[in-house]
């Protein structure tokens, strides 16, 4: 069931027991107005000390008594059966205590897929080491554990292999000729208004293009990692997790144990991306400890996050747009196909931008999966928009040139009243805002509408812009306990994620103006399966998803401490609703001095400690309107008129997400976004060899993501206009900083050069052909 | 990485005598070879660390510079006779790896890195005639895109990586080694080898012997040099075109020209056709095209690599006009 779909089931019931501020009639959240707390003010993050000073502890730095290392071997073929495995060499070498295969690995079920089930961590539901099948070319086939992660990594090289091989679709013009409709979030990635084919036909102005984006890797800085440890038939996993609680639910079924018996640990995390969820070395991890009966740590070497943890597939995407002589919008078209695993659901929903950005006569919009024997597929920071946009703004940019407009102008133009394609208000929409602040800040006004005309010494300089989106979503499970105690400080637990967004800084300042008390009063763990709620750090939705869990739990605390405080505290006969914190008291919302101190109540009712917890209500804001982010970029880039080569000079966003909970930390999100982009733009791409399905760059030496000086100055601007119909009037600002950039890149080198260049990355062999001769 | 001893060289006899048993293999800086033995391509069982001996930067009487093989390369390229003698020099070592990389680094070992071709490193899953001769080779209908388009045969399509070994070529630098039969010096353009049939056979080091030292002949009219590399990134990558150049002129004509190119085959290329071309010619970008166009005649690119030949035409046409305008 989709998200939507499970939204609206629960909606019916919801709506009879209690009406919520986020639905419509609703108040909006009280924190929206209160403009004098932590909330807009720059706080840096309370985890940096501990992160530079490296007392932060990550998942491959928990020691645990009598632990050993392991390290994993990976299959050389994509698909086939393993004929012999020659272990002797291996296990007798020094200090090895273990090689665990497919023929002494315990019985284990596959871990459920995700989105196969509410709480699903797994990249792919295929069998971990049960037998003797090849899925995918790097696909674990042994596992080594010794004393030290040395004589692992040897024993390792000793290992010998043979296969059988089996014919196995690697090459994607293959596949494609098999491709199937896409299916995302339990709906079909199809959606057809009006005759779109037939309206581009009679359009009197047109672009109609291919674009291409190759596969790319994740490569958190933080390598995936596990340290792993059995106290009988209990569990306890420290992980590099964006999804505490999914994890142990997963491991749970893999291993027939209850969820309580797996506690999943992972308070710091070294960026998630997407790809810190349940791939195979957690359960391998546990499944050796459990064969050794030792602790076991498996920190993945860099190749082995690229053989094992997917990454964003390819794409290849029809984008057509039929256009008015005014530049008004006829037909929108997106169509176009994916590679996918075999064994996951992840056709990269590059159609998803297209359904709300502009007004259109006619849409077809539509993503088909083609499916290979390769490492399962999966989320990396907005997939979809990211490269969705790429094609999408492009077409905008190509649209502009051939009507003569000016490419905001253009986008104005059709700038939508309601959703296009489900007609649905939006709850906060002022992209227009910020296309005009980022064009003034950035001087857009200086860019030279005829390509190629703006020439320094060897450098040809242009200018291109891109809308940036990316929706709102808040998942269901989301829940928090508050505890206040005697001091007057409060703690929070949520199973919620750092990944290094700023997410407890930020949920601590939130909490903190919540209950109108000091920063320093306030804690806020997470990173615990052991915790409420179930939040996945992913989708930009931790930010609603915690904030609506503490406000559901501070309003049980509230209403249960004004209830216990009874007729002797001036609060007497106020309800949660109608008080607000504020300096340490609780307040009569519109009467301040009528008060009493969260100190003074705790006295009078007597408790050292008073706790509450409670759910999110289910999320049915984005039932009620279309939400979502928007942003405009804009991009100065110098194309090298000798070489080809393209460097950025210049980049400015100009954002609208709501309200900016903590500018310091946001403002880091956006910068990293566009950092992640000028890569997808420039430089990112993993070398998929067709022949056989190898990733062939597996390091960062060869796998090239931007480097310092490829980064110019980049400036983040916003409209801070709270969304009212979302909690404390934010959206999560994560994944919108990648969306956009890609084209705004593309656009700009095709203002520099008068090339257009619709296969990522460019790089120089791309802009070279078109420099003409030797100058 | 496997087992193996180590120990340090007291000087260069010592190193020698450790240096010839068989599978030592001589340390500098280690940022290349430490890194092959993670990825167990090398696997010597006793490592002779060699970066105690001469680093020495000596300026002689006949005019050229004595660069001893365990001198850093970041001691190098800072070094004053260089920077104003043999820019390019300078300018290429900077162009290569990262400060933190280039303060561990020797010139010795530097001479010596392995190709970046990702088959060669794909030990287990690739096929491979320099890691196991015979094999086969991945690259040739693989990703080819950073693979030779000069001098390469059909076992094997790799590039050297180095910066400053293109330097070097252009500047005719003399490599001095010592073995147990003595020492002698090797022109740096017959230190390497192209593939052939034996790419697993990248120098003609005779075996255990060690590079001492590097030494650059004088070359007045090297002051004005230039290297420039091009590349996918704004650092930390390797030369998809590399051109060093050096350039003499007399009242606009060629007096003398000196031009090696990097990335374009198994070692660093000097461009003796090109050379010999531009001599005696004027110093117009007519002149150059013609000779480059005649250096990369051979040229026989890949199915990801054509690029290369319009982009090094292009490259070391820009450079020379560049030094051309410098002069004029």
């Amino acid at each position: 069931m989709s998200i939507k779909e499970t939204a609206q089931a629960v909606m019916k019931k919801a709506v009879q027991i209690a009406p919520d501020a986020l639905m419509p009639g609703g108040a909006p959240d009280p924190l929206i107005r209160q403009k004098h707390g932590l909330i807009g003010t720059p706080v840096s993050r309370l985890d940096g000390p501990q992160k530079v000073s490296g007392t932060a502890r990550f998942a491959a730095e928990f020691p645990m008594e009598g632990m050993l290392f392991a390290t994993l071997k990976y299959s050389t073929i994509p698909k086939g059966k393993i004929t012999n495995l020659d272990i002797a060499a291996a296990a007798a070498a020094p200090g090895v205590v273990l090689v665990m295969t497919h023929h002494n690995a315990p019985r284990m079920k596959p871990a459920p897929a995700f989105m196969s089930s509410a709480k699903a961590a797994g990249g792919d539901d295929l069998p971990i080491m049960q037998d003797a099948e090849i899925h995918w070319n790097g696909q674990p086939v042994a596992v080594v554990l010794a004393e030290t992660q040395e004589q692992a990594d040897y024993a390792k090289t000793l290992i010998g292999v043979t296969y059988e091989t089996e014919p196995a679709v690697t090459a994607f013009e293959v596949a494609k000729a098999d491709s199937e409709p896409g299916v995302f979030q339990g709906e079909p990635l199809l959606l057809e208004i009006g005759d779109a084919d037939a309206s581009l036909a009679a359009a009197p102005h047109k672009v109609d293009a291919v674009y291409r984006t190759p596969r790319h890797s994740h490569n958190p800085i933080e390598l995936h990692a596990a340290t792993v440890g059995w106290d009988g038939d209990h569990l306890l996993v420290h992980d590099a997790s964006q999804c505490v609680t999914h994890t142990a639910w997963s491991l749970a079924e893999v291993f027939g144990i209850a969820e309580e018996q797996v506690h999943v640990t992972s308070l710091f995390v070294g960026g998630g991306f997407g790809s810190k969820t349940l791939w195979q070395h957690q359960t391998l991890a546990a499944a050796a400890s459990k064969l050794a009966e030792r602790p076991v740590r498996l920190m993945l070497s860099r190749e082995g996050v690229y053989r094992i943890v997917g990454g964003r597939t390819l794409t290849e995407q029809r984008m057509a747009i039929g256009a008015q002589g005014d530049g008004r919008f006829d037909a929108l078209i997106q169509t176009g196909v994916v590679a996918m695993g075999r064994h996951n659901n992840m056709p990269e929903p590059f159609i998803l931008p297209a359904r709300s950005a502009y007004q259109a006569g006619s849409f077809r919009l539509d993503v088909e999966a083609a499916k290979m024997d390769m490492v399962a597929n999966t989320f990396m920071r907005a997939p979809g928009e990211s490269v969705g946009t790429f094609a999408l703004e492009s077409a905008v940019d190509e649209l502009a040139d051939n009507l003569g407009m000016d490419p905001i102008e253009l986008r104005i133009r059709n700038e939508p009243e309601k959703d296009p394609t489900t007609g649905a208000p939006f709850s906060s929409r002022h992209i227009v805002e910020a296309y005009r602040a980022g064009a003034e800040k950035f001087g857009w006004a200086a860019r030279k509408a005829k390509p190629g005309t703006h020439r320094e010494g060897e450098w040809l300089i242009g200018m291109g812009c891109a809308t940036a989106t990316y929706p709102y979503y808040r998942m269901p499970g989301g829940a928090a306990r508050i505890t206040l105690t005697a001091d007057g400080r409060a703690n929070v637990k949520i199973a919620a994620h750092e990944m290094g967004m700023g997410t407890s800084t930020t949920q601590t300042m939130v909490t903190a103006d919540r209950l109108g008390l000091a920063m320093e009063c306030v804690s806020v763990d997470y990173g615990d399966s052991h915790f409420p709620g179930v939040v996945l750090a992913g989708g930009s939705q931790q930010t609603a998803s915690i904030g609506a869990s503490v406000a559901a739990a501070y309003r049980k605390l509230i209403t249960e401490l004004l209830k216990l405080a009874g007729k002797d505290s001036p609060l007497h006969g106020l309800d949660a609703d109608e008080v607000i914190g504020r300096d340490g008291h609780l307040c009569k919302s519109d009467e301040l001095e009528r008060r009493e101190s969260y100190v003074s109540l705790m006295a009078r009712i007597g408790r050292e400690e008073l706790t509450a917890e409670a759910s999110a209500p289910p999320p049915l804001e984005f039932t009620h309107w279309s939400m979502h982010s928007h942003g405009a970029m804009f991009c100065e880039v110098r194309v090298n008129a000798i070489t080809g080569e393209t460097r950025v000079s210049r980049f400015l966003g100009s954002f609208d997400c709501g309200r900016i909970l903590n500018p310091k930390t946001a403002a880091s999100q956006f910068r990293g976004g566009i950092i992640m982009g000028l890569g997808l733009a420039l430089m990112e791409e993993t070398q998929f060899d067709e022949r056989n399905g190898r990733v062939m760059n597996p390091s960062l030496a060869e796998y090239h993501v931007p480097v310092h000086i490829d980064v110019p100055e980049i400036d983040v601007i916003w409209t801070d206009i709270p969304d009212p119909h979302a909690p404390m009037g934010a959206h999560g600002v994560g994944e919108i900083g990648i969306t956009g950039v890609g084209a705004a890149v593309a656009n700009a080198v095709y203002n520099a050069m008068g090339r257009r260049v619709r296969d990522l990355p460019i790089t120089l062999d791309k802009t070279l052909p078109e420099l003409g001769l030797v100058p | 990485m496997n087992s193996f001893t180590y120990a340090r060289a007291a000087d260069v006899i010592d190193a020698v005598q450790q240096g010839t048993r068989v599978h030592a293999k001589y340390l500098g800086g280690g940022t290349n070879l430490v890194d092959l033995m993670r990825e167990t391509l090398e696997q010597p069982s006793a490592l002779v660390d060699v970066s105690g001996l001469s680093s020495d930067i000596t300026e002689r009487e006949d005019g050229s510079l004595l660069i001893g093989a365990a001198a850093r390369n970041t001691a190098v390229a800072e070094h004053r006779a260089v920077r104003t003698r043999y820019p390019l020099l300078a300018r290429a070592i900077l162009a290569g790896a990262s400060g933190q990389i280039r303060n561990m680094a020797t010139v010795g070992g530097n001479l010596l890195q392995r190709t970046r071709c990702t088959y060669f490193y794909d030990n287990d899953g690739s096929r491979c005639n320099k890691r196991t001769p015979g094999q086969g080779c991945d690259a040739i209908q693989g990703f080819n895109r950073i693979h030779a388009i000069l001098g390469a045969s059909p076992s094997c399509v790799a590039t050297h990586p180095s910066d400053m070994c293109v330097a070097l070529a252009a500047l005719d630098a003399l490599v001095h080694v010592t073995g147990l039969d003595g020492s002698r010096t090797i022109a740096v353009v017959d230190l390497h080898r192209l593939p052939g049939d034996h790419p697993e056979i990248e120098t003609n080091l005779r075996p255990g012997e060690l590079i001492t030292a590097v030494e650059l002949p004088a070359l007045p009219f090297a002051q004005r040099s230039v290297y420039r590399k091009v590349r996918d990134r704004a650092s930390y990558a390797f030369a998809l075109i590399s051109v060093a150049a050096a350039l003499d002129l007399d009242h606009g004509i060629v007096k003398d020209v000196r031009l090696a190119l990097g990335g374009v085959a198994h070692k660093p290329w000097r461009a003796l056709k090109l050379e010999a071309s531009l001599k005696g010619q004027p110093a117009t970008t007519q002149s150059f095209l013609a000779a480059v166009e005649e250096e990369l005649a051979d040229a026989t690119p890949l199915p990801h690599n054509k690029f290369k030949v319009e982009l090094a035409k292009r490259t070391v046409v820009a450079v020379l006009a560049e030094l051309a305008g410098d002069i004029s």
